[in-house]
């Protein structure tokens, strides 16, 4: 094993961001980001689909055919977004209405399948239970990065507690209202990565065409 | 030329290895600014042409004159015509009072110098905020900081309502150039047009300060509606009823933001964009093209619930910032298409969707600044096509 598990588990945080670095999984980053509350659920929840689901397919891996694989990973992780779906529905169920129909398009957040494929088909089940983790967490990292800056600065509180007093609360903040649309997260994202990537210069990929510079003669 | 001596004293300072290498740009910035630059092509292929990009700039930003002069006289006038009415506060009044210029909206002197006081702080904020986000990339990034930053700073100024608080407009103009201009590589480079970003997100981040009745004439208490929002609620056939004459709109003495109301200003800023060939007609007769055919083709059908359906291309061309977009943003080189059938087809579209904003979406009244981002978004789309379709032309012709 060329992973250790430790790097299983950090790695995906920063070095290999499943949002930053792969860019998978943007769409439910852009709609579920709006509040921290939100998002810090939505991200447990994909942390506990992609583990489980990793765990799950890399127990069956060596049963499942071929040719009928996608369809398998499948039924795991979908049972697997059921369970979530019903446990916030009985639990949480305002943040459920919240969510609405993202919890169930877990299915098809990338980075579920990515791992499944890329990772559980060919890794042991602890291996690929921590690997879950990780990319889970750091698809977490960037959702709350996200969720922070637009709760912070579209309804000026975090976690739904007042930290900036609104105008119309009577305080001196004006929100800014773009952030509360979901093409605002696009912005954010894109300048995560600007960061990430000024942060970890290995990141970035190679130009695909040079500005050519013709010598004088 | 005792300035020119100066400045050649000073250069071994800033080139590399000099004491400030890391503000090459900003000295460079000041000194191309006042002198032709220096820098020519080295290798073939050489156009000699007087149009250069600094010539380019400093034309568009002499073409906005009008606009400027007809915005102070229309801002002030506003003001103080609200003044009568409401009674004045602030500081600006402050000002005026202590000058002894008075609040009378007969006097253009007056209205020119209350419009400025309105005018100039938006103006000088979007400079030096805009020009400090400039200089840091520039330096960074080690290109040059040129005569563009001018024409979009201005351009921004001018279609911002004259109420806009100062730290939006700082935000705002951050975002254009950041976001708009700088991440794509800087003047040239920009697929969209800066000022219209910035523009958009204020209006999408602060709608309360960037639409609405009580921002346009910046008065406690005072409400007026733009031409545009009179005519999405009562019908154009109303507009007179406000007090909105067709010739008011047209020559400016209108609500709205502060350089746009006026036409006339706009189209003599486009009369000298096209003699000097820096804007192309192509673009401004595509774009008139699709605004009067779609309207055209609304009016026809009509509509017993949306009255806007019955405004007439000549309405359309007056109020809002049709006129304003026209001149000085559909013609910017860079977002537009550059082959000569696709500037047909992509003015055709931002004057098809001005119309179709304005007239067939209730959420925004004017549309010109989405249609021209949307046609900017599409620009290197249809230039795509253009070339496909005439490659394949003559690849049929020579097979």
């Amino acid at each position: 094993m060329a992973q250790t598990k430790r790097s299983m588990l950090i790695d995906p945080l920063v070095d290999n961001n499943p949002i930053t670095l792969q860019v998978l999984g943007i769409c439910s980053a852009l709609a579920v980001t709006s509040s921290l509350q939100v998002s810090f659920v939505m991200a447990i929840a994909v942390t506990f689909v992609t583990a489980f689901s990793s765990m799950f397919i890399s127990m069956l891996r060596n049963h499942i055919p071929g040719a009928i694989r996608i369809i398998v990973q499948m039924v795991i992780i979908a049972s697997l977004v059921i369970l979530v779906d019903q446990v916030l529905k009985a639990y949480a169920y305002e943040i459920s209405k919240t969510l609405s129909v993202f919890v169930g398009l877990i299915i098809t957040n990338c980075i579920v399948m990515g791992r499944a494929e890329a990772f559980a088909m060919k890794n042991p089940p602890v291996a690929s239970f921590i690997d879950g983790i990780g990319n889970g967490l750091g698809y977490g990292l960037i959702l709350m990065l996200v969720g922070f800056i637009r709760e912070l600065f579209g309804s000026g509180s975090l976690f739904g507690l007042t930290v900036l007093p609104t105008i119309n609360n009577g305080g001196w903040y004006l929100p800014n209202g773009m952030l509360l649309l979901p093409p605002s997260a696009f912005f954010i994202i894109g300048l995560l990565i600007w960061a990430f990537r000024t942060w970890k210069p290995e990141q970035v990929e190679e130009r695909e065409y040079k500005i050519q510079t013709v010598e004088a003669h | 030329m005792g300035l020119r001596n100066f400045f050649d004293r000073i250069e071994p300072h800033f080139v590399k290895g000099g004491r400030y290498e890391k503000l090459f740009p900003v000295y460079e910035m000041v000194e191309s600014f006042i002198y032709t630059p220096k820098t020519v092509t080295t290798a073939a292929p050489h156009a000699r042409s007087y149009v250069d990009m600094k010539r380019i700039m400093t034309y568009v930003v002499i073409a906005t004159i009008p606009c400027i002069l007809v915005g102070l006289y229309n801002v002030g006038f506003q003001v103080n015509s609200a003044i009568a009415v409401h009674g004045a506060s602030g500081w600006r009044a402050f000002i005026i009072e202590a000058l002894g210029i008075g609040f009378d909206p007969a006097n253009p002197f007056a209205n020119f110098v209350h419009g400025a006081l309105y005018f100039l702080p938006i103006y000088i904020t979007t400079l030096v905020v805009g020009g400090i986000w400039e200089v840091i990339f520039a330096t960074v990034r080690g290109h040059e900081v040129n005569e563009g930053f001018l024409v979009t700073s201005m351009l921004y100024a001018l279609i911002l309502p004259p109420s806009a608080p100062l730290w939006q407009v700082a935000l705002g103009i951050s975002f254009g150039v950041v976001i708009g201009k700088e991440v794509f590589g800087g003047t040239g480079k920009n697929f969209l047009n800066p000022a219209l970003t910035g523009r958009a997100f204020l209006y999408f981040a602060y709608p309360a300060q960037m639409s609405g009745d009580t921002i346009w004439t910046p008065v406690d208490g005072f409400s007026g509606a733009t031409a545009l929002s009179i005519g999405a609620s009562d019908g154009y056939q109303q507009l007179a009823a406000h007090g909105v004459t067709w010739m008011d709109a047209f020559l400016g003495f209108i609500q709205g933001s502060i350089g746009e109301t006026s036409t006339l200003a706009c189209l003599i800023g486009l009369a000298f964009l096209l003699l000097t060939k820096i804007a192309n007609w192509r673009l401004v007769v595509g774009c008139l093209i699709g605004m009067i055919g779609f309207s055209s083709l609304l009016n026809l059908i009509g509509s017993d619930s949306n009255p806007m359906f019955a405004m007439p291309w000549y309405w359309h061309l007056v109020v809002g910032g049709y006129a304003f977009g026209l001149a000085f943003m559909v013609t910017e080189p860079v977002s537009a298409s550059h082959t000569n059938l696709g500037r047909y087809i992509y003015g055709a579209l931002i004057g098809f969707m001005v119309v179709m904003i304005r007239v067939i979406n209730p959420a925004f009244p004017e549309g010109m600044m989405l249609a021209i981002l949307f046609g900017n978004v599409f620009a290197p789309l249809i230039d795509y096509f253009v070339v496909q379709a005439n490659i394949k032309r003559r690849a049929k012709r020579n097979a």
